[in-house]
């Protein structure tokens, strides 16, 4: 290239290097053309559906969650539209600004805060978590108005769940709550995903958990074509939802009031059942708690209140608490020796008012005994004595086969989470609980206390209403179930949960007499003839003490301990010769059964018999005559 | 008395007469399908769109009547002021956007970088008129220095995609001036066997912790995502993988006009701008994207012809410097819509919206009809 050339020269070659150039530049445009013929004709299909993909989005239509009604069509759960505030806080650059300026808006209180920071722990930061809900009329204007200042910050439309009755039969309903990692695993093991698409709240506990496929409905779909942002830009296609369905239930809200008043502010279970079906009338436990504390995510200060409180009111003594149940035990135990032959009716021993055992001095609670006493004088009037010897007599594995039958030491298997099985004492029981050698093995004195339904005997207010129950049905055991009908919101057509009857124990007739003639003679002239005094209906009943604290030989007085007292049991069915209701009572640390429990027995009898509202709530709550007349009936 | 009758038609041919005709034929059937597409692409822009149209075409206008002796006599007071502006960028520039490209010179903001696109070839194909006859190697030295001076000074604002098209400016004049093939074709190859590498290894070299000597963060991030798109299919893929869907969606024949769902759904980013190809191509397929391809060779290959016939090596070279510019704008921008080459800030010549571009554009066009217009008249 050095060197001079004449200008003919020079023109040759930068004429070459135009056609160079020219030739580059049909081969880089040849290279394109190439490069859109592969996207545009070769992969046409692909990005045509990655196009299709990204205008369409599929958004959720979730389906009206379904009520609870009881057997008289009183609500218990339903559901509300109303706005709430929600915010992204991934979408949000300063969190704490944007609450500020949104609480020159709308109330912000600090149990709102507080709860946002709670939900933020426990979800990812792309979920829209709620900070305040419920917002009135005036301030979803103010929002509006103001919006555009609040990016991350959305308004929606939602509906809530709500428990009009408050903590009337809270622990049976139980509550919805917030979807977190644990349900989503589940959710996902279930293959629910798709369905749970847009639903963020679940049940969590009662009914409202164990009836969650029912009550939650099929979440529908709406195909719309979306933006960039993913804003909707217009709908195209719609699958309505189907709501879900509503749970009508075996239990009378109305009873349930009524026993829960009865209760006070002592502690305790009532479990009611209906003999001839396994439903359940009532299902108390006290204290209770308001389940809408539950529905958005409680505050901390109220869960520290609940969870901490030495009451306990999340639990649910009914069902999860195992008591031993003293001497409602006993009709049990005599019925089972005179299945198993170990004893007649009249039978009778002689007490003294103790039973030696083994160097063990086993007293009874009537100091110098109750003299002569046979099987209707030992349920009637409580004999110890009669029953150490009956115990062993009868052996413990023979005890715990029979008591098997009636469902002591195994779960009922009701509709709702949450029961403990109790223990029904054995050998073998003892051998799987124990580790060490020397306290797996079974003493006979330990046999002695079993009799009297103290020693380890440990049962749900559950175990016992539902043995009462079969006992009452004349050894027909039916499953206990809270729910009646599953009702279609759609159609109103209504899906009867029938009663299961698990099995029939073989009693013969004259035995249950005994048992029953036994069981009403307490209510006449036994431990429960004071409750039952002047009753127009024929209650069959036994009443119960179970040792909380051993006072060794001591006697009862107010110096003890409230918390160390004895608990309260009654067990009771009516009418006796036909039974429509069956129930256990448990007052912790109640006292005797005969003062405290038996009155709330008498009280449930009395309104669902009669339909005779207790002397507090029949002028509270006129309208509530009718309904009670056409449940007495049931 | 005869001629004193006013004529339209001999008007409108005076008035026509330093336009060249197939050149202004070519630009006014872009300029006419961007305006198709940007009635759908962003049809609120269309009066400005319509002002910048005509002001680039009055400025191709005027252009085109400046003789090239004259557009020699500017070459260097233009690059002189250019690079002084670069220089008082570097020094007191608006920072806009993480990088100093704004100059505020009191009436106006103006990007110098803007100006160097023609500045460079003006000036190099000046400086080479003025060695004709008496070229020697060092004269490629500096012209390289006076290459390289500008290219660096906007290479460090930063701004890539600018440098890069002045440098290509530049380096279009050094190869019509013969710059030996001894030394092009090394060069080609370490690049072809650089970007092969690049391709190769982007696994490894684009793990976060790898620094790339001499470029910024930013840069490395456009290469990396043009390799893989999905690895930041939120952040700098996004513009890549939509504008790839874009494309490929529209298939042969498109998706019709203003239905282009990537586009109106603004899944698009810089939909009136630089990814417009994307709109045209989703909307038009194949066909519009051909029709556009063959619309560019034709404006090549005139500029391409109109070089060839150029009288003096200074309009030859800036003849052939500025065809090859129009090119480098259309393969680079098609390029980068389509993912094969990074995103850098390059319009698609007379179809992206943008006042300074076109105006630039038509300026570069005006000047080739110049040399055109003039191609007889001077010389030997």
């Amino acid at each position: 290239m050095s060197g001079i050339r004449t200008p003919e020269q020079e023109l040759a070659r930068f004429r070459s290097r135009l056609a160079v150039a020219g030739v580059v530049a049909v081969v880089c445009f040849a290279l394109l053309a190439v490069r859109f013929f592969y996207l545009q004709v070769i992969r046409y299909d692909y990005y045509s559906t990655r196009a299709e993909d990204n205008r369409i989005s599929l958004v959720p239509v979730v389906p009206n969650r379904g009520l609870i009604l009881d057997r008289n069509g009183t609500v218990l759960a339903r559901n509300y539209s109303a706005y709430t505030l929600e915010i992204t806080p991934s979408k949000v650059a300063d969190l704490d600004a944007t609450i500020e300026a949104l609480s020159k808006l709308v109330d912000i209180q600090p149990k709102d805060r507080r709860r946002l920071k709670k939900l933020m722990d426990e979800s990812k930061s792309f979920e829209s978590l709620p900070i305040r809900n419920r917002l009135s009329d005036e301030e979803v204007a103010r929002f509006i108005a103001q919006r555009y200042r609040f990016p991350g910050v959305e308004l929606k439309a939602r509906l809530f769940r709500d428990y009009p009755m408050g903590s009337l039969g809270a622990h049976l309903v139980g509550y919805i709550g917030r979807i977190n990692d644990r349900d989503l695993e589940r959710i996902e093991e279930n293959d629910d995903s798709a369905n749970y698409r847009g639903t963020d709240h679940m049940g969590k506990a009662g009914l409202e958990k164990s009836y969650e496929r029912e009550l939650h409905g099929t979440t529908g779909f709406e195909e719309v074509e979306v933006d960039s942002g993913g804003r909707a830009v217009r709908g195209l296609r719609r699958t309505n939802a189907t709501p879900g369905n509503n749970l009508i239930l075996t239990v009378d809200l109305k009873l349930q009031e009524v026993v829960e008043k009865a209760f006070g502010n002592r502690r305790g279970a009532l479990v009611a059942i209906e003999p001839g079906t396994g439903g359940i009338l009532a299902l108390v436990s006290v204290p209770t708690f308001d389940p809408n504390l539950f529905v958005d995510g409680i505050g901390a200060q109220d869960w520290d209140e609940l969870n901490n409180s030495p009451d306990h009111p999340l639990v649910n003594r009914a069902l999860n608490g195992a008591y031993p149940p003293g001497s409602t035990f006993k009709p049990f135990l005599a019925l089972a020796a005179l299945m198993s032959g170990k004893r007649t009716p009249g039978q009778a021993i002689a007490d003294p008012g103790f039973y030696d055992f083994g160097g063990h001095h086993f007293r009874d609670d009537k100091p110098g005994g109750h003299g002569m006493v046979d099987m209707y004088r030992s349920i009637v009037q409580s004999c110890d004595t009669y029953y150490y010897r009956l115990a062993n007599d009868m052996g413990i594995d023979l005890i715990a086969s029979i008591m098997g039958q009636f469902g002591f030491g195994s779960r009922t298997g009701i509709d709702i989470e949450g029961e403990s099985t109790g223990v029904l004492p054995s050998p073998e029981w003892k051998r799987k609980r124990f580790k060490r050698p020397e306290q797996q093995k079974w003493f006979g004195g330990e046999t002695i206390s079993i009799g009297i339904g103290q020693g380890y005997n440990a049962y749900t207010p559950l175990q016992l209403a539902h043995a009462t129950a079969t006992l009452a049905a004349g050894g027909v055991m039916y499953k206990p179930h809270l729910v009646k009908y599953i009702e279609s919101a759609k159609d109103g057509s209504r899906r009867a949960i029938e009663p299961e009857p698990v099995k029939t124990i073989p009693i013969k007739p004259e035995h249950l007499e005994t048992i029953r003639r036994a069981m009403v003679g307490v209510n006449k002239e036994g431990t429960g003839a004071r409750a039952f005094a002047g009753a127009p209906y024929l209650a069959a009943g036994k009443t119960g003490t179970a040792q909380v604290f051993s006072l060794k030989g001591g006697k009862y007085s107010a110096k003890i301990n409230e918390r160390l007292r004895d608990h309260a049991l009654f067990i009771a069915f009516a009418p006796a010769d036909k039974p429509t209701i069956a129930l256990a009572v448990l007052v912790e640390n109640g006292g005797f059964g005969a003062q405290s429990a038996a009155p709330i027995a008498r009280a449930v009898m009395d309104y669902y018999l009669l339909g005779k509202l207790p002397a507090g709530m029949a002028a509270e709550d006129p309208a509530a005559e009718g309904s009670t007349g056409d449940s007495g009936g049931d | 008395m005869t001629d004193f009758r006013f004529s339209f038609r001999k008007w409108l041919a005076g008035i026509l007469s330093p336009l060249d005709g197939p050149l202004a034929l070519i630009v006014l059937a872009i300029l006419s399908f961007s305006t198709v597409v940007m009635v759908s692409a962003s049809p609120d822009r269309l009066d400005t769109l319509a002002m910048n149209i005509g002001v680039a075409f009055v400025v191709m206008w005027i252009a085109a009547r400046i003789p090239p002796q004259r557009l020699m006599s500017v070459a260097l007071p233009l690059y002189v002021l250019g690079v002084l502006l670069l220089i008082g960028v570097a020094l007191f520039g608006d920072v806009s956007k993480g990088a100093r490209r704004w100059l505020n010179i009191g009436v106006a903001r103006i990007q110098p970088s803007e100006l160097m696109k023609i500045a460079m070839p003006l000036m190099l194909a000046w400086y080479f008129q003025s060695r004709e006859g008496m070229l020697r190697v060092r004269d490629f030295f500096v012209a390289a220095a006076l290459l390289l001076v500008p290219v660096g000074l906007i290479a460090k604002q930063p701004d890539l995609g600018t440098a890069i098209l002045v440098a290509a400016a530049g380096f279009y004049v050094l190869f019509f001036a013969g710059l030996t093939w001894r030394l092009i074709l090394p060069v080609a190859l370490v690049g072809i066997v650089g970007v092969g590498a690049i391709v190769a290894m982007g696994d490894t070299i684009c793990q976060p912790d790898v620094v790339w000597p001499g470029l910024r963060d930013y840069q490395k991030h456009r290469v990396c995502t043009l390799l893989d798109p999905t690895s930041d299919p939120l952040g700098k893929g996004f513009h890549i993988i939509q504008s790839t869907i874009a494309i490929g969606s529209g298939g042969v024949t498109g998706k019709g006009w203003g239905k282009g769902t990537q586009t109106h759904l603004d899944f698009l980013p810089e939909r009136h701008t630089d990814f417009i190809f994307a709109v045209l191509t989703e909307e038009f397929g194949l066909a519009g994207a051909l029709l556009l391809a063959v619309l560019y060779i034709l404006l090549i290959f005139r500029g391409l012809f109109i070089a060839a016939g150029a009288p003096t090596l200074f309009s030859r070279l800036l003849a052939g410097a500025l065809t090859l510019i129009f090119f480098t704008y259309a393969f680079v921008n098609m390029g980068m819509v389509s993912g094969i080459l990074p995103v850098v800030g390059v319009p698609l010549p007379f179809v992206s919206y943008g006042g300074t571009a076109l105006v630039t554009l038509c300026l570069g066009v005006g000047m080739l009809m110049s040399i055109q217009r003039h191609r007889r008249r001077v010389g030997t």
